[in-house]
């Protein structure tokens, strides 16, 4: 087999920040939503945390899809193997994200508190499974699948599910939960901050340990192609990071700690893709038959129609969500939501009588101004 | 969608008819959701405008109620996305792996250029209110607006590309085909149709949906202000969208003829060959082949030469011949999709288009006889009216896409060629039901939001903008601003 050439190496290397992207953005809306539950007290707490990722979890998912139709046009073979191959556990995935997605536009559409605690409750769980799903999964894929010589995995799911990708998959789920709880510290005001930070330092320890495990397997695991120099580099990068996040909560600075918790997912995804290059998918049963990228390929006109597309789009997606985040750079505080009638609260008060100012009954200064509009 | 497919027996679907079965299911869910984001993204940017423009609030009441319906609408349409980008892969990856130097190009172009940009400036708009200038929120909603039409092109072109394959060589090495040129992917004739008729149509789609929960707020009497304003303003853009509509499947119909001659002979159910071909407008028969005859068909005389060839008596080819030219041409086979299918699907799909037009003709009628607000049978039609778009929408895919059976890429695959082979029956069926459940639920859920708030009606007072003072919550009154957020 020829090495891959400049384009297919491009290729990899952006799907590999797509992936890279959509982890580290969608990792701390896991985290996030995982701890609803945990770190809302009452109503107003959850609110106020589900408003923290409002307005940004959308455009993050997009990265998720961005990387998916990235890899069909630029590696068809990777994206019909990897999919049709990963079936079940796909669909587990797809399932929680559904969930978890339509959780957070439900959850305070209607007033009653079963309403409410369902959709946290599908919402906690649609996160863990997703955050769980996606490192079980990434671990398979650089330790390689069974697979015939026409790249066809013959792996069932539960030949997904053995020790090594399992601590993949805790791997990642601690990692988001961390990353989620800093984000919430960094994007609250009030007493969930520190509620926010020691969950945090609890989790970032753990993952710690785990992503230190999970990394050395990856070191010693023969299916992965022998040692590569530069893959130990960028993971024993992703762990330094991540031991540094722990210290620097430690001392209250959140900022640094998500920054460095963001580095050390990146990280941690680099160190496999530079482990799985040539390679798109191995396959554990027999060498010979591993798709490598270059098998995987589509031509270079169509990845050179893709290059250009991508140098034009690429900045702008940046621009537009970078400037998103700014502009809800915000904290929010319970102060923030006790002023605010909940939709819900609108809703109830139309259609009575006269009473559409019943939104504005609630423990509130009297609306005295006219409309204000003009 | 059982219902349509024949049971030649009571043996178990193979695994090629699970997997249609499930792709058609998920495609076709997310399918009606679609449509009504399309068009009420539209329809809501232009009311902002309006209220942009003149400040008059009550066009600020429309742009907040019918927002609810949109985001509901985009909310469940984004995540049975989720699933569509994956399920090429998931069910079809012979498909993939045959097509995929072409096809997956528009699908990460429709990523990169229109998921971003509708799903970053949706959340924008959400939150938005008090936090940017009203005309860079403004800007917003017209973003996710053009967002949604852009992400529909693209879609277009890589299913027009199945239906019409261009731009491409078959590599006798790699043995698949690839991609020679992007433009004329990007131009093919097929999708220089299908997108306005598509498009049009999900217009028609959110007009028809705000023409009908006005219509019902009207029959009820209450917020008359916003449900009237409403009601007018939509009818003639309605009008208009629901005009194109039938004028791009026209011109679609006509193109079909030359470019897949069999699909236009299924819709019409024309078995023989000939000239000054009439139009069926009715017919039940047993749709066999060699059909003795149908049991009722009610034809228009000349019509189908007329659409299909534009002259009085062109010749309109039948199944039977084009059967056997296919086989000649691609080797022995059945080339014939089931054409009770065809017939029916095509046949609702253009009788709501007709039925549409004339309801919305008839709703101008009464408007500008200012008797709109008090025909109560027109309002009770127009509620009815709602569903007719997403029976065209619905009808339509199916024709297009059974029509095409057995290729899934016309004249280069079969979709018997293009399953998942490892993928077991097992499998399929537990992503059948588990999706069938799933999205069972969120029709029911989303279907009970939907109805609570066209209960419930818009703000029947004027209501406060604090859009004003951006990040303030002015004179310590209530912020509103979150009323579409959660
Ligand atoms: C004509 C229009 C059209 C058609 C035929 C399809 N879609 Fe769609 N899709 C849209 C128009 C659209 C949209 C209007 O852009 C949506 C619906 C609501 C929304 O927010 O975006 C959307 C959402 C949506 C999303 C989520 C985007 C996000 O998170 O913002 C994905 C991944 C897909 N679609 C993918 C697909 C695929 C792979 C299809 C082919 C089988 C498909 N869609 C058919
Ligand atoms: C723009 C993208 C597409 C849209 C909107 C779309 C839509 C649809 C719809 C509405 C149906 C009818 C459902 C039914 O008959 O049960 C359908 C059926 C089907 N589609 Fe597509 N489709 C698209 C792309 C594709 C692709 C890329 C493939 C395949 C590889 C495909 C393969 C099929 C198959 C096999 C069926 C089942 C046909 C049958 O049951 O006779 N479609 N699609
Ligand atoms: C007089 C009316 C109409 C005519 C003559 C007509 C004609 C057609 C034709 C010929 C196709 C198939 C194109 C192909 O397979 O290549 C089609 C598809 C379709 N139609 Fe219609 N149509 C009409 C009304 C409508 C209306 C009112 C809607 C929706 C509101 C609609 C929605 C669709 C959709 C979603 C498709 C599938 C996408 C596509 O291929 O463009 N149609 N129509």
């Amino acid at each position: 087999m020829h090495d891959p050439n400049f384009l297919q190496t491009l290729w990899f290397a952006l799907i590999g920040v797509l992936w890279i992207g959509y982890f580290v953005l969608e990792g701390f809306d896991f985290g996030v939503g995982m701890l609803i539950r945990a770190l809302g007290r009452d109503e107003t707490d959850k609110r106020m945390i589900i408003h923290t990722i409002g307005p940004v979890w959308d455009g993050n998912e997009v990265w998720l899809l961005t990387a998916g139709g990235a890899t069909f046009a630029a590696f068809p073979g990777w994206y019909a193997s990897l999919f049709s191959g990963f079936y079940l556990a796909l669909f587990l995935i797809l399932a929680a994200l559904i969930v978890r997605g339509v959780s957070f536009e439900f959850w305070g559409k209607e007033d009653s508190p079963r309403w409410r605690a369902t959709w946290e409750w599908t919402a906690v769980v649609g996160s863990l499974l997703a955050a769980l799903l996606w490192g079980v999964g990434w671990a398979d894929i650089v330790h390689g699948v069974p697979m015939n010589a026409a790249h066809n995995v013959t792996a069932s799911l539960w030949d997904l599910l053995h020790p090594y990708a399992l601590l993949g998959g805790l791997t990642t789920l601690s990692l988001f939960l961390a990353h989620g709880a800093i984000f919430l510290s960094l994007r609250t005001r009030g007493e969930i901050v520190a509620r926010a930070r020691a969950v945090a330092l609890g989790a970032s320890v753990a993952s710690v340990v785990l992503m230190g495990a999970f990394l050395l397997w990856t070191a010693l695991d023969q299916n992965s192609g022998g040692v590569k120099v530069s893959q130990q580099v960028v993971a024993a990068g992703a762990a330094g990071l991540a031991a540094a996040v722990p210290l620097l909560l430690r001392r209250a600075r959140d900022g640094w700690a998500f920054g460095l918790s963001a580095g050390a997912i990146a990280l941690l995804f680099a160190s496999l893709f530079v482990g799985l290059f040539p390679n798109a998918l191995p396959a554990s049963s027999a060498h010979a038959n591993d798709l490598t990228l270059v098998a995987a390929s589509s031509t270079h006109y169509t990845q050179t129609v893709m290059t250009v597309v991508a140098v034009i789009f690429v900045p702008i997606v940046l621009l537009y969500q970078g400037w998103t985040y700014w502009v809800f750079r915000h904290r929010l505080g319970r102060d923030d939501f006790e002023g605010t009638p909940t939709p819900i609260a609108v809703l109830s008060s139309l259609g009575r009588e006269g009473a559409s100012a019943a939104a504005h009954e609630r423990p509130l200064p009297p609306p005295a101004e006219p409309p204000a509009t003009a | 969608m059982d219902g349509v497919l024949p049971a030649p027996s009571f043996a178990p679907m193979n695994t090629l008819e699970l997997a249609r079965l499930q792709f058609g299911v998920t495609t076709v869910f997310h399918f009606i959701f679609v449509p009504m984001s399309i068009g009420l993204a539209a329809w809501v940017a232009y009311c902002q405008t309006r209220y942009h423009r003149s400040g008059d609030e009550v066009y600020l009441r429309m742009t907040r109620f019918w927002g609810k319906f949109m985001l509901l609408s985009i909310a469940i349409g984004v995540v049975t996305g989720i699933v569509q980008e994956f399920q090429f892969g998931m069910n079809w990856s012979q498909y993939s792996r045959y097509v995929g130097d072409i096809f997956g190009a528009p699908l990460a172009m429709e990523g990169l250029a229109a998921f971003f940009l509708e799903s970053t400036f949706v959340g924008l708009w959400i939150f938005g209110w008090n936090r940017l200038s009203p005309r860079v929120h403004l800007a917003t909603i017209w973003l996710t607006a053009f967002g949604t039409v852009l992400s529909a092109y693209f879609i277009l072109a890589a299913n027009s590309w199945m239906q019409h394959p261009v731009g491409y060589t078959i590599n006798h090495v790699t043995h698949r085909a690839e991609l020679k040129s992007i433009f004329a992917v990007l131009g093919n004739s097929t999708v220089l149709l299908a997108f306005p008729h598509t498009v049009f149509g999900a217009l028609v789609t959110g007009g028809m949906l705000v023409l009908g929960i006005s219509a019902f707020g009207l029959l009820r009497g209450r917020n008359t202000d916003v449900f009237s304003r409403s009601a007018r303003t939509v009818l003639p853009l309605t009008l208009v969208a629901a005009i194109a509509t039938g004028a791009f499947g026209h011109a679609q119909g006509t193109l079909m003829e030359k470019q897949q001659p069999m699909k236009m002979a299924a819709a019409e159910a024309l078995y023989t060959t000939t000239k000054g071909a009439s139009l069926s407008v009715f017919a039940v028969g047993p749709f066999e082949r060699h059909p003795k005859r149908l049991n009722t068909d009610i034809r228009i005389p000349h019509l189908l030469s007329i659409i299909g060839t534009a002259s009085w008596n062109g010749q309109v080819k039948g199944i039977n011949q084009i059967n056997a030219e296919e086989k000649a041409k691609y080797g022995p086979g059945d080339y014939v999709p089931i054409v009770g299918v065809t017939y029916w699907t095509f046949r609702l799909m253009a009788g709501a288009g007709v039925l549409l037009v004339l309801l919305a003709l008839l709703g101008l009628l009464l408007m500008r006889r200012a008797r709109l607000e008090q025909a109560r049978w027109f309002q009770r039609a127009a509620i009815a009216g709602a569903a007719l778009p997403v029976v065209a929408n619905l009808t339509g895919w199916i024709f297009t896409e059974m029509g095409r059976q057995p290729w899934v890429v016309y004249g280069l695959l079969k979709t018997s060629q293009a399953n998942s082979p490892l993928v077991g029956s097992g499998s399929l069926i537990i992503t059948l039901l588990g999706y069938t459940l799933l999205y069972g639920v969120l029709l029911i859920v989303g279907g009970r939001l939907f109805l609570r708030e066209i209960k419930h009606g818009p703000e029947s007072e004027p209501v406060r903008d604090d859009s004003e003072e951006p990040g303030g919550k002015p004179g310590g009154a209530p912020r509103e601003d979150l009323i579409l957020a959660y």
